[in-house]
């Protein structure tokens, strides 16, 4: 298992967020965490509902890049015109994205970096879907560079997703549908299970430190019960090849490494 | 019988500077690109733009038309970040009300529906409410629950795309997703409408595809063919995308950087002049729908 890439263990990771997730939509943003729900869906939670990223849903996952227009097989339906309506203000869906910042309390942003709201410094996308999402339903992370940049000490510098940041939160609200799970990155697998809901290491890539992840983190990290995160089997590795004909998981983290850290 | 029809002179020619205008499509998807482009060659301005924006709001920021945007995002997909959108925005010229995407189609719904405002959770616990100034109700019933009060988005105008429509406004609106063009219809005191096929009467020609009917004739004042009139965003069936273009578009962002420069390349002087410098609805029609 040498030849296992570092992405390919992300993408393995990444499947087990939505492992027992039920009949729900599973929304896998970017190639890891969109073939981690097409794994998850062929193999242990075949029950996962997911679309063509266009507006079909699907019962086999489509594969990434290019293909002809036709060749997917729909079996429902689900567009952006009733997305709302169907998956995220009713809870039934768990996405999987990259924002561009994170902090101790999960509060994510994508909207912009810098600067004022008036005059950003750096202009992203904006806040897009996050806070309906955010809390609304299950959400996990990915990020293929894990550093102090995307980890942010204090807190991001506009929250475009909740958090469980207390000073955040206008009382009164209803935050019950508030539900971080997994953040899946190039270095370890962490979720919000320290206390009150702190970000919590609960396995490390082949390779590496605890250090190693706090290095690269701008808060401090709690230490779970840490394991090594397993590598794809033989099957996955198949079923992940079978969803990336065009091998765009290369792409994704630098120089496309292998699954175990060379110190 | 009813005739809407109008030039795309003729729509500009009703809208005023500082109105709200919303634009309908998602990204670089089924925008009135013709539409807009007709707005570009106009005086009009100090615009507010509420869109779920390509490079319909990218265009009209960078031609300085915007005083504010309404928006989630703006993004050309494959080119995800807008880039004359941004330029404007890190330059400090544009007033902004950023909301989440559900957000904005509920304040659609409002305003369709003449309501104020619709309460909903999203925005809680973000930084939505304070920088939008957006204000939160209580609900009187037992449970007591604080909501946001997402405010009515009320538009002066809607332009909208669509495939087919007659002289008296039956729309027909195809393709896979047809995002949220039916509520804009609805919010706008006014709604334009440009298609890609113009028909007398729709009952004579195709009376089978009336559920496509996506919003009634009473939420449309004026129609234009204008085929490939989406261009480049997509339009399916029709064609899709035109990433060159884009490309080329995002490109010029960069170098040289000034709108003034290549208007002329992604307006035109006029629509048909626009269309032959991209090969004409020919090349349009070809280009092949996106793959997701």
């Amino acid at each position: 298992m040498t030849d296992v890439t570092l992405a390919e263990l992300c993408i393995f990771a990444a499947s087990e967020a939505f492992r027992g997730n039920g009949e729900i939509v599973a929304t896998g943003v970017g190639p890891v965490p969109r073939l981690g729900a097409g794994l998850a869906k062929l193999t242990h939670t075949p029950e996962l509902m997911m679309t063509d990223g266009e507006c079909y849903l699907v019962e086999q996952p489509v594969p990434l890049g290019p293909r002809n227009y036709d060749d997917r097989k729909k079996a429902g339906y689900l567009p952006f015109s009733r997305f709302f309506d169907s998956a995220v203000w009713t809870g039934r869906r768990h996405a999987m994205v990259t924002p561009t910042q994170i902090d101790r309390f999960g509060q994510i942003n994508l909207s912009q970096l810098g600067g004022t709201h008036k005059q950003p410094k750096t202009q992203m996308l904006g806040v897009r879907g996050f806070p309906g999402n955010t809390i609304y339903h299950p959400n996990s992370f990915f990020f293929p560079s894990h550093t102090t940049r995307v980890f942010v000490e204090g807190e991001v510098d506009m929250v475009s997703g909740v958090g469980y940041n207390p000073a955040k939160r206008i009382a009164g609200g209803n935050y019950s549908g508030v539900a971080l799970k997994k953040i899946i990155t190039n270095l370890c697998v962490m979720d919000f299970g320290g206390t009150d809901n702190a970000v919590r290491v609960v396995s490390l890539h082949p390779g590496v430190t605890f250090q190693d992840v706090q290095a690269a983190t701008g808060f401090p990290l709690e230490k779970g019960d840490l394991v090594e995160t397993p590598l794809p089997d033989a099957d996955a590795l198949a079923i992940i090849a079978q969803l990336d004909p065009h091998n765009i998981r290369a792409s994704v983290i630098k120089d496309n490494p292998p699954a175990q850290r060379v110190s | 019988m009813l005739d809407k029809r109008m030039t795309a002179a003729d729509i500009v020619a009703q809208l005023s500077d500082g109105m709200t205008i919303g634009i309908g499509g998602w990204g670089p998807r089924r925008k009135p690109m013709a539409l807009v482009r007709e707005l570009l060659r106009s005086n009009l301005k100090d615009l507010t733009i509420v869109a779920y924006g390509g490079a319909d709001v990218g265009m009209l920021c960078a031609a300085g038309k915007v005083k504010k945007v309404v928006f989630a995002f703006v993004s050309l997909d494959a080119i995800p970040l807008e880039p004359w959108f941004r330029k404007a925005r890190e330059a400090g010229q544009l007033e902004v009300l950023e909301v989440d995407e559900g957000m904005f189609q509920w304040g659609l719904k409002a305003a369709a529906f003449g309501l104020p405002f619709l309460p909903t959770r999203v925005g809680l616990g973000t930084d939505l409410a304070a920088l939008g100034g957006l204000k939160t109700v209580t609900s009187p019933y037992a449970d007591g629950e604080t909501l946001i009060a997402m405010p009515a988005l009320k538009l002066d105008a809607a332009l909208i795309h669509v495939n087919r429509s007659d002289w008296r406004g039956n729309v027909q609106v195809f393709g896979p997703d047809v995002y949220y063009d039916e509520w804009f219809a609805k919010a706008a005191a006014k709604t334009y409408v440009s298609c890609e096929e113009l028909v007398d009467r729709m009952e004579d020609h195709y009376p089978d595809d009336a559920q496509f009917n996506l919003f009634e004739r009473c939420f449309v004042t004026g129609v234009v063919e204008l085929s490939g009139g989406a261009h480049p965003s997509s339009m399916p069936p029709h064609y899709g995308w035109d990433m060159k273009a884009f490309k080329a578009y995002a490109d010029a962002a960069k170098d040289p950087g000034d709108w003034s420069a290549v208007a002329d390349r992604f307006v035109g002087a006029t629509e048909a002049d626009y269309l032959n410098s991209f090969g004409g609805k020919e090349a349009v029609a070809a280009l092949p729908l996106p793959i997701f």
